[in-house]
């Protein structure tokens, strides 16, 4: 693996990976692992320790949810109704291993390497949020990290940091780590309860949200595994600590970036919050065989690509890359070279969002495979003059609250930023097809009929 | 959704669907092994609903029997007190439950952009001509591949990704590819 951060900056999340041995529970332990928990749990008796306290610290860090959103953490916490509000009703706790956003891949470094900060996170996180039974939920390919899961919790229990009446604190807690069977929409929230229920993984409408009512109709916090593991580090720290990461108050913490595409050395990179991308970039060896910079997706597929030119002053947060009007997401910056085919990258991109729409809503559903369609047929040199406007008018119908989640938007997201960026691109291919009214009198001439009609509205 | 990349085995290679609930026959009864039963046991004391072990419990069948047959979604279903009809509905649901009987090794190309910007589709496409001029989901003469299409890996600084059954390879390229298919026994 190849992971790394800035000169002079020393690792957080990832400061033990590179350790002989690194899942195992005894080295975690040397290092000084489980040592938040364990207070916690010392504290209970004397009062030292509540959940409030817990939830108050990871407050006061500003910490944001690393899965995507970047919704304050603390904050979601307290959405859980108090007991008196929930009677009998049990909490539950289900952490989002699910990582399957193209580009992504830092959760599998802190599974594969480091599971015990993972699970601290969780007993901590568990006992600000009063539940029983936590529970992980990896994503099906990560066949590897589930079985590293697995023995770190079997570990855990064998030590005595999880069962009942852990390390006689009075307090019960399980974890079970439970392996999906391959589907990008189970990382959405209400999917990923769907999905842990047993079923195929449809996101529900929201209101009630999760915290009200979520898996087995109880209150669930759904958090990223890396912002678990952020809790652990704030535990051990403090909040003081936490806020000295990052360009400012509401972009805190040390934070992992995952750098692929043309680079020269891709992988998982840590560095404060709010680096400026082209530190990054240059941390990860620059573009590769040293040619200029074309477009830069900032947060994994679903976020709008960026030109060369808007990527140049921007802090890599929350806010510094919603000002440049893309999004963080989960901090995957995949890079495109000078040598890159826009229109086959954004075709390419739409494919993954054809394939991978659950189909409960049409928009969606209809939506994704037109946009590839139409998409693969400009590329492939069978484009008509009109379909860069279908494309933009049908995307622009499949977004803002069309949908029950907003998977339709991140589809469209690369569709309209790519066209709007790159439009000469794409009249290039339609100027290569062997005749521009080829299209009128082949098959395909359906799909634009079809389309149109989607264009225009089937309603009216 | 069909033939796109992810999607499982039988409706890549084609194969018809037979059967009251759409799943391929096995042509015989199935059912666990002890020691599955008894993996399976200790599954339902972890949920508070049995059929929150369904996920797991297909894992179990596909460990077992290799694939999901029409026998394995009745037996399944008959475990956790689901219809079959539901049981299959969840199976098509998720890309990793093989429909149909693969090859042992089940090679997974991953073509999502980071891949695909490192030239993911054209080692897939020589990989299946190098086997036989196999069409996607098919499986070699031999029995020994099956070449599927599959989305994201999650290891998109090793592009291209590739995965062999449960195993994870990082960077195969054109230059590579004879010596990483030599290399599965």
């Amino acid at each position: 693996m190849s992971e790394m951060w800035p000169a002079g900056y020393v690792p957080v999340l990832l400061a033990r990976i590179s350790r002989p041995d690194s899942p195992a529970i005894d080295g975690y332990l040397a290092d000084g692992g489980y040592a938040s928990w364990k207070k916690v749990l010392a504290g209970i008796a004397t009062g030292e320790w509540t959940p409030s306290k817990v939830t108050d610290l990871v407050k006061a860090s500003g910490l944001r949810g690393r899965g995507g959103a970047g919704f304050p953490c603390g904050l979601k916490w307290t959405f859980v109704p108090p007991k008196e509000k929930r009677g009998n009703k049990p909490v539950y706790l289900l952490c989002n291993a699910d990582e399957s956003e193209p580009g992504t891949f830092k959760d599998r470094v802190l599974i594969e390497k480091d599971p015990h900060q993972i699970l601290e996170g969780m007993m901590l996180a568990s006992f600000a949020l009063g539940v029983r039974h936590a529970y992980l939920y990896i994503r099906g390919e990560m066949v590897h990290g589930a079985e590293v899961l697995n023995a770190a919790v079997d570990e855990a229990y064998a030590k005595g940091l999880l069962g009942k009446n852990v390390q006689g604190s009075g307090l019960d807690l399980d974890l079970t780590i439970h392996r999906g069977g391959g589907a990008y929409i189970c990382g959405e929230e209400t999917a990923l309860i769907e999905s842990l229920e047993g079923k195929r993984g449809h996101p529900r409408i929201k209101p009630p949200f999760p915290a009200v009512s979520g898996v087995w109709a109880s209150p669930t916090v759904v958090n990223n595994v890396e912002t678990l593991c952020c809790v652990k580090h704030i535990l051990d720290r403090g909040p003081d600590w936490f806020r000295t990461y990052g360009r400012n108050e509401k972009n805190t913490g040390p934070k992992l970036f995952c750098i692929s595409g043309h680079v020269e050395r891709p992988g998982v990179y840590e560095a404060p919050m709010g680096i400026p991308f082209l530190e990054l970039l240059a941390l990860a060896g620059g573009v590769k065989g040293g040619r200029k910079l074309k477009a830069v997706i900032p947060g994994g597929s679903s976020a709008p690509m960026l030109t060369a030119e808007e990527v140049q002053s921007m802090p890599l947060d929350f806010d510094g890359v919603a000002a440049a009007k893309s999004m963080l997401g989960s901090a995957a910056i995949i890079v495109m070279d000078e040598t890159t085919d826009i229109p086959k990258a954004v075709a390419n991109i739409s494919k993954f969002y054809a394939h991978e729409s659950c189909g409960q809503c049409t928009p969606c559903r209809e939506g994704t495979p037109w946009l590839n369609k139409m998409l693969k047929r400009v590329v492939n040199g069978q484009g008509k003059r009109q379909d860069l406007d279908l494309l933009v008018q049908v995307a622009s119908q499949m977004g803002n609250g069309m949908t029950i989640c907003v998977f339709s938007d991140a589809a469209i997201a690369p569709v309209l930023s790519g066209i709007a960026k790159f439009r000469p691109e794409f009249e290039a291919c339609l100027a290569k097809a062997a005749s521009p009214d080829f299209a009128l009198t082949a098959p395909s001439d359906v799909t634009e009929k079809v389309a149109g009609r989607m264009a225009e509205g089937i309603h009216s | 959704m069909s033939g796109g990349a992810g999607t499982p085995v039988s409706e890549q290679a084609g194969l018809p669907r037979v059967g009251e609930h759409g799943a391929l026959s096995a042509g015989k009864a199935v059912a666990f092994s002890p020691k599955a039963l008894a993996r399976f046991e200790k599954l339902l004391t972890r949920y508070p609903t049995k059929q929150a072990a369904l996920l797991p419990t297909l894992w179990i069948a596909q460990g077992e029997f290799g694939w999901i047959s029409r026998e394995a979604v009745d037996y399944v279903a008959g475990l956790l007190g689901l219809s079959p009809a539901f049981v299959w509905g969840v199976t098509t649901f998720y890309t990793m439950y093989n429909r149909a009987p693969v090859g042992k090794h089940l090679i997974q190309f991953c073509t999502s952009i980071s891949c695909h910007l490192a030239g993911a589709e054209e080692v897939f496409a020589e990989c299946r001509k190098i086997l036989g001029d196999l069409k996607p989901g098919e499986t070699s003469a031999d029995g020994r591949f099956t070449v599927i299409e599959v989305e994201c890996l999650a290891q998109c600084d090793k592009a291209p990704a590739v995965m062999v059954n449960d195993d994870d390879f990082a960077i195969i390229t054109k230059d590579n590819l004879q010596k990483f298919l030599g290399g599965l026994r």
